[in-house]
């Protein structure tokens, strides 16, 4: 009893919070208080409104060129969530792909998956991460493809054991009574029974690629350091934090906030629609 | 560990790890642009690039300049690195000590508290204190070492400045060290003085990466506690009188550690890779922060050799964990 509404409470405030996120990013031009881009030399470091020396219209005061954090804050979570659906899809059908080849078809085809995916998992991923940025060359188009080439492993090895684990049902054997080809039976009724694995993946790999997308903003290695980043601001604020605590607290507790809510919202999904993966 | 099984294991580790050169190798070779000619000043002749491409082996085929990379490493000779023109594996080497000091205070930082929650949620099970526990379990494991990084940056060594938050020593230390595990030398020669200052800066930076690995090691072995617990040799140890914490700490915990030990491996090498970003956010002297500077200045020799390190410490890892698990388990001792 006590174990439900935990699970509801969770999914109901990490979906809030993401939801919250959601309508700020779409909404981001009727919200924002200020350009995001606009500077303002003569307002640099001010404040937020609650502290001494605070400028009027400044809510979340402003960073070392004088631009309003509050509207960066919500022009960043455009780019954030971009992010999580594009590099997280990317990585969620590469991944699911070759994990339910390697699983229904066993064999050799299994072998050489599973060993590009040990090859992968060598590479420390932060690292392997800002090499292949480095690499595409900065811009969003590579951070997606970046993170969706380091990731794809994590759907990998879970959808290739549970689709081997599925593979050894009944069902399968039915299926293949009844004449059917091999791709259809993983398309019809294998992935169906997958599925769930692999919607409550997506969501934990959707926090996975905000972060990761905030680490590439923090090394400069993300999108122009003009543009809203929450990682691009945490990496300023970490420059001048002595000065103005604000450029790194408030896109700090807000990724915070994101990341938690992407996984809490991954393990209410496990909890309620999964029996496989609790 | 029986002797086909060794033979085995060695093969695929070896496939694995040339694996990985052929990745790092090919990977940074189709980035556009040309190090060369980023390192000479803008009036260079397309002479001197040539010159200096010669110098790097950059002037022959990939093909070839793969095999001549491959038998260099195999004689433990690593190339040179093009932005700090030295040796690639003297570089490593000088900064290796730094990150395994780090990653082994962060692991014990992780193996004690992690443990102390599990041992504390399983004694208190059913109470506010283990529901206490869960929640800040979930909260730890979901987020990621690089935002309790930043958050610890904030909270002790900003707002309550009780830590240093960049470097790994402080400057005005005399130190005539001969190695560069200067943890470890400070302990051998009783340098106090030195041993307070490391772990004082080390200490944020291993509480980031420990913090998400204790809250697994608490999970998984509270869960492996409970199950142990209900077993009859327990069930006898009570019957004797010896006091509950006392059964848990001497007879649950010996044989609930198993599945932990085998976790912590594979974590430890998640904790290892996330040394590279949280070393650069503590401006912390190691290998990660080598790293990143030269994945920036497009520093070739540099990156493979890093990269590579990184994979071999990796798969030393498995090893070792795979020889504990081996000697711990009574039922794969005999077999």
């Amino acid at each position: 009893m006590g174990k439900t509404i935990t699970a509801n409470a969770r999914f109901f405030l990490s979906a809030g919070w993401l939801s919250i996120i959601l309508l700020v990013a779409v909404f981001a031009q009727f919200i924002a208080p200020h350009d995001p881009l606009a500077q303002d030399l003569m307002l640099d470091k001010v404040p937020p409104m609650w502290v001494a020396g605070s400028e009027s219209g400044y809510v979340l005061g402003t960073d070392s060129l004088g631009r309003d954090v509050l509207s960066r804050m919500i022009y960043g979570a455009q780019i954030a969530l971009i992010v999580a659906v594009a590099a997280g899809s990317a990585a969620m059908v590469l991944g699911s792909a070759l994990g339910l080849l390697a699983g229904f078809f066993g064999g050799w085809v299994d072998k050489i998956i599973s060993r590009i995916v040990d090859i992968w998992i060598s590479f420390p991923p932060v690292l392997f991460s800002i090499l292949l940025v480095a690499v595409l060359g900065s811009g969003l188009h590579s951070v997606i493809i970046a993170i969706a080439i380091i990731d794809w492993t994590r759907f990998c090895r879970v959808i290739r054991s549970e689709t081997m684990r599925q593979s050894r049902m009944e069902y399968v054997d039915s299926a293949k009574t009844l004449g059917m080809g091999k791709f259809s039976i993983l398309l019809h009724e294998v992935l169906p029974n997958v599925l769930p694995a692999i919607v409550v993946l997506f969501s934990l790999e959707m926090g996975i690629a905000v972060i990761i997308e905030a680490i590439l903003s923090f090394v400069n290695l993300s999108i122009s350091s003009d543009d809203p980043t929450w990682g691009g601001m945490i990496s300023e604020g970490r420059s001048i934090i002595y000065h103005a605590w604000w450029v790194l607290v408030f896109p700090m507790v807000v990724l915070f906030l994101t990341v938690l809510s992407f996984s809490q919202f991954g393990e209410a999904l496990k909890e309620k629609y999964d029996p496989v993966l609790q | 560990m029986t002797g086909r099984h060794f033979f085995v294991r060695s093969l695929t580790t070896l496939i694995t790890i040339f694996g990985v050169a052929v990745v790092v190798f090919f990977v940074i070779r189709i980035a556009p642009g040309d190090p060369v000619s980023m390192m000479l000043p803008p009036g260079a002749t397309d002479e001197d690039i040539q010159i200096l491409k010669t110098v790097y082996g950059l002037d022959k085929s990939m093909p070839e300049q793969f095999v001549i990379w491959l038998k260099g490493i195999v004689g433990g000779d690593f190339g040179t690195s093009i932005s700090l023109r030295q040796d690639v594996m003297g570089l490593v080497l000088g900064r290796l000590p730094a990150t395994l000091e780090l990653s082994f205070v962060a692991l014990f930082v992780a193996v004690f508290l992690g443990g102390g929650l599990a041992v504390l949620g399983t004694l208190r099970a059913g109470s506010v204190n283990e529901t206490a526990i869960d929640l800040w379990n979930g909260i730890s494991l979901s987020v990621p070492d690089f935002l309790w990084g930043l958050a610890l940056i904030m909270l002790l060594g900003v707002w309550f400045p009780v830590l240093p938050v960049s470097g790994r020593i402080s400057p005005s230390l005399d130190l005539d060290f001969s190695t560069q595990f200067l943890l470890l030398e400070a302990v051998l020669r009783f340098r106090f003085d030195v041993i307070s200052d490391l772990l004082k800066h080390m200490m944020l930076p291993a509480l980031a990466l420990a913090l998400p690995l204790a809250a697994i090691i608490s999970q998984v072995l509270k869960q492996s506690l409970k199950e142990v617990m209900r077993m009859d040799y327990i069930m006898l140890a009570r019957s004797k009188g010896f006091s509950e914490s006392r059964v848990l700490l001497l007879d649950g915990l010996r044989n609930a550690i198993l599945p932990t030990l085998t976790l912590i491996g594979v974590q430890f090498s998640f904790l290892i890779g996330g040394t590279v970003i949280i070393e650069k956010l503590y401006s912390y002297e190691g290998l990660g922060n080598l790293a990143i500077d030269a994945v920036i200045n497009r520093d070739l020799p540099l990156i493979q050799g890093i990269v590579l390190t990184f994979a071999v410490i990796f798969i030393i890892i498995n090893i070792v964990i795979d020889v504990l698990y081996t000697m711990l388990n009574p039922r794969l001792r005999h077999g």
